[in-house]
């Protein structure tokens, strides 16, 4: 194809994961033509669904580095964008414990880095306040951080989008980048599904950012695939965390710990653990990972030794490393290319990428707003309608919508309560996500005790009700199809 | 549905045992019978069942369980029972306030008392804690029926079926029959947890290899299946170093133990048994709750729908007589299972209860044994049953006749 096949962009952002589906929120503000290339066959399917939902203070990364000055900056901006966008979130609070005198020291490091980073809040108390602020966590001291939250972070991502999309910026799934020409001042970029040109490229394909990057003929980053392995718990399994209780960081591990962190729904997430990995998206499970978390629970909340746990999952981070290998496991990088003008590099966006990506998307648009020219568009609608699920609406919202709509009558998940209603909406969401894993994440079908044993069945008849040949149901796109035709013709 | 309506017994769950309950609660004369199902059909998991093998005890003869519904339900169209489909109970209160959802309204329906039937679910791979990848193509056994029998969904070409519970080995007959390739059964136990008949009639009868003391230790394939890893286990039922055998498949089924599917019963304070998963309950079937009755799988795991359908029938009859005003009279003694016996049912009797049979299973495969029923303080044997073999697969019952006056405690010996 010599000529762009689509009516140009002016910008593209590559990677539909928290990162992307921000800087599309942000420069949604403004008169541009935009779209998001997204490999897979939902948004958040890579990095930002693998980790454990914290809105993070800022205290575990070094002041000064555009990870603090991201992180802090993001989480003056992460509150009140939940809110607007109707993402459950809440400011819980956290504690780092350390279980020796010892390690006193270690919390005072960190309180002391984030107090120059301007994390606010930060105190050290002592057991007595540890057992008030969490009775399930044990420990001598502790850094206390006022200000530390849970989101969920692929709910957070898809709000994201579709705010963007509700303001006019395209999104397309299983879009996958093969190749960027530069031609006549604009970036070519081919898909299976066409060419489509743009003035400006925002590549935040996470943990394909350097292949992506190398596309456009920029070598200087290498990733490296780090694993980290969860476990969780199931809501009614007697403990109620009501915040996040980490381990004084480990010296030794490029993480911060395996810690507990409480979901929004009364789940408890134990992990992760970390490891390098040759396979980017090698997310599986292991048995020495899972007897590691497990012991190292028990240390934390002793309780949790003994109760049982409903999933394990794992999620791969992007650990970047720079072109003279120096700098292992860097900063975030986040700069316009000096090789290829107007090409924007979101590289080694790692933890606390959730919550520095409303401030990266900030700079993002800085950054394309000194090339281009453009204007905020008047009728921007920084928020999509609120939406109260039905499992957590009282009795009189209920009965009403039932009335309404016999849909809401009908329900799909026992564990979770969700009603035909509530997945026939995500199934018809702006972008097209038609697979199981897409319905899970955005009505929580499945993420029950039961795992989907039940709604499965009920999932697969809605679906073809909707127009999906059975042979095409997949889990999480092409190739995980779950059928294999008809039992009889 | 309508709404704030009032019922002398409300039935949760229209399976063999619930079916039981409306039928048991309105022959003992309750007036009002309310029998609420999440699905659109009556029968509950009889419906996905299309095999023989029911009805033996409830009717002398076996027949499918489709058709063993549809009897059941024959009886209950029969009777002036309020029959609510596609309908899902939200909540029950202590005070027996059911929160109802259905396509035709949502509301709140009081009970004079309630029979819990919800049945149980199937144990999913997390809880095994099996490692290895999360693809397409990992599903339980019974999930596999419904969407075999029900929707006629080719579930894949190579299986593997990884424990020997009674429906695994139903599904390996069926696949087998619509040509999926299934490669074998692993189960990590010594032991098989299904009927002894299903292991004949449906995995040696087709040449289906079935190993004891193996797991599946990891799963492969990014979006599909593509082959498993099992391995044989030791004694402490850890996998053996060394043992691992990888076999190339697309679908792993699983059929490694059924739980009692009680979360109704928790948000209304009844108090479980951690042996049975099920409610403590005593020899009306009423729970910890007064007014709250259990029965068939979501009080412990049967081994064949008709003992369900029985004690269905009990139960039903139990709540008609609670919501017309009985109480049980005097206090409590208590039923308590000895090692070798894993759990004894019910937990509880109204002390001077005789007649009563007790349902138990034992732990492990046990050759030429007794099994006694003793008195705790007297050491009074209540009942003895000489038995030349008791498998873990199948539920025992035995009868204590004489009026019980004291803690019991049931036990079998070699």
């Amino acid at each position: 194809m010599d000529r762009p096949a689509n009516p140009g962009y002016d910008v593209i952002v590559i990677g539909g994961g928290v990162v992307g589906c921000a800087v599309l929120r942000e420069l949604a503000r403004y008169d541009l033509k935009l779209l998001l290339l997204e490999s897979e066959s939902d948004l958040a399917e890579g990095v930002t669904k693998g980790n454990s939902g914290v809105i993070h203070a800022g205290f575990n990364v070094p002041s000064g580095s555009l990870k603090a000055r991201t992180n802090v900056a993001g989480l003056g901006l992460i509150y009140p964008l939940a809110d607007e966008l109707g993402v459950p979130h809440r400011k819980t609070g956290k504690l780092v414990v350390a279980m020796a005198d010892e390690d006193k020291s270690r919390l005072e490091e960190l309180k002391a880095e984030g107090d120059r980073s301007g994390v606010p809040g930060l105190e050290i108390v002592d057991a007595a306040v540890i057992r008030r602020l969490e009775p399930l966590a044990r420990g001598r001291w502790a850094l206390y951080s006022p200000h530390t939250g849970i989101i969920s972070p692929y709910e957070f991502t898809i709000a994201l989008a579709e705010c963007a999309a509700r303001n006019g910026a395209e999104v397309r799934l299983e879009t996958p980048v093969e190749a960027v020409a530069f031609r006549d001042g604009l970036f070519a970029v081919s898909t299976p599904k066409g060419e489509f040109s743009a003035r400006r490229v925002v590549n935040s394909a996470g943990l394909f950012s350097d292949e992506v990057a190398r596309l456009a003929g920029i070598t200087d980053f290498t990733i490296v695939p780090y694993r980290g392995e969860y476990l969780i718990t199931d809501k009614d399994c007697g403990l109620r965390l009501s915040m996040p209780v980490y381990p004084v960081p480990p010296r030794d591990d490029p993480g911060l710990g395996i810690h507990i962190t409480p979901t929004l729904e009364g789940n408890i997430l134990l992990g992760p653990s970390a490891e390098p990995v040759d396979d980017k998206r090698d997310a599986a499970s292991t048995r020495e990972a899972m007897a590691r978390l497990k012991a190292e629970a028990g240390r934390l909340m002793p309780g949790l030794a003994r109760v049982s746990f409903i999933h394990s999952y794992a999620g791969v981070r992007p650990k970047v490393v720079d072109r003279t290998g120096r700098d292992k496991f860097g900063d975030f990088v986040v700069e316009e290319s000096a090789v290829r003008p107007g090409w924007i590099n979101l590289v080694g966006i790692e933890s606390p990428g959730l919550t520095a990506a409303p401030a990266i998307a900030v700079m993002v648009a800085g950054m394309i707003g000194a090339g281009l020219e453009f204007k905020p568009r008047p009728d921007f609608d920084p928020a999509i309608p609120p939406r109260t699920r039905f499992a957590h609406a009282g009795d009189d919202m209920r009965a009403e919508r039932v009335a309404r709509d016999a849909a809401w009558g009908e329900m799909v998940c026992r564990c979770e309560h969700v009603p035909r209603a509530e997945v026939v909406a995500a199934l018809r969401n702006p972008f097209g996500a038609r697979t199981l894993d897409a319905v899970k994440r955005r009505t929580r079908c499945g993420m029950g005790r039961c795992q989907g044993g039940f709604c499965t069945p009920r999932l697969v008849e809605i679906l073809q009700d909707e127009g999906i040949a059975a042979e095409r149901i997949s889990k999480r796109g092409a190739g995980s199809e779950l059928f294999f035709g008809r039992v009889k013709d | 549905m309508e709404a704030n309506a009032s019922h002398d017994v409300v039935v949760i769950g229209a399976g063999p045992a619930g079916l039981a309950a409306a039928l048991g609660a309105r022959r003992a004369g309750a007036g009002s019978v309310l029998l609420v199902e999440r699905e659109k059909a009556l029968g509950g998991i009889l419906n996905q069942c299309v095999h023989d093998g029911f009805g033996l005890f409830l009717y002398n003869e076996t027949i499918s369980g489709p058709e063993y519904a549809e009897r059941l339900a024959e009886d209950v169209a029969r009777e002036p029972i309020k029959v609510e489909t596609g309908a899902m109970v939200l909540d029950l209160s202590p005070d027996r306030v059911l929160r109802v959802n259905t396509r035709s309204g949502y509301g709140l329906v009081r009970a004079g008392a309630v029979v819990l039937a919800m049945g149980c679910r199937e144990r999913t791979r997390d809880m095994i804690e099996i490692p290895g990848t999360r693809p397409a193509g990992v599903l339980t056994a019974g999930a596999a029926q419904n969407m075999v029998n029900l929707q006629n969904l080719r579930i894949g070409r190579e299986a593997v079926i990884l424990g020997s519970g009674d429906i695994g080995l139903i599904m390996a007959r069926r696949l087998t029959f619509e040509g999926v390739a299934v490669k074998g059964v692993f189960e990590i136990l010594p032991w098989v947890s299904g009927l002894e008949r299903n292991v004949r009639q449906c995995l040696m009868d087709f040449g289906i290899p079935l190993e004891l003391r193996s797991t599946v230790v990891e799963i492969r394939g990014r979006d599909r299946v593509e082959s498993v890893v099992v391995a044989r286990v030791d004694e402490g039922l850890a996998p053996v170093a060394g043992s691992e055998c990888v076999i190339p498949c697309d679908t792993l089924l699983l059929s490694v133990g059924l739980i009692p599917e009680n979360e109704l019963a928790k948000r209304a304070g009844v108090e479980l048994s951690p042996l049975t998963g099920g409610a403590v309950v005593d020899q009306t079937l009423m729970t910890s709750v007064p007014g709250v009755f259990s029965c068939g799988n979501v009080l412990h795991i049967h081994d064949v729908a008709d003992w369900a359908s029985f004690e269905g029938f009990a139960a039903g009859a139990s709540a008609a007589r609670y919501a017309a005003g009985e109480r049980p009279a005097g206090g409590t003694v208590r039923v308590t299972a000895l090692p070798a016996v894993k759990y004894a049912l019910p937990q509880r009797l109204t002390r001077g209860t005789g007649e009563v049979e007790l349902s138990y299973r034992v732990t492990r495969p046990l050759r030429d044994a007794e099994v006694l029923v003793k008195g705790a303080d007297s050491g009074k044997i209540y009942a003895r049953k000489k038995s030349g073999r008791i498998l873990p697969s199948e539920l025992q019952k035995i009868k204590v006749r004489p009026a019980v006056e004291e803690d019991l405690e049931v036990s079998a010996h070699e």
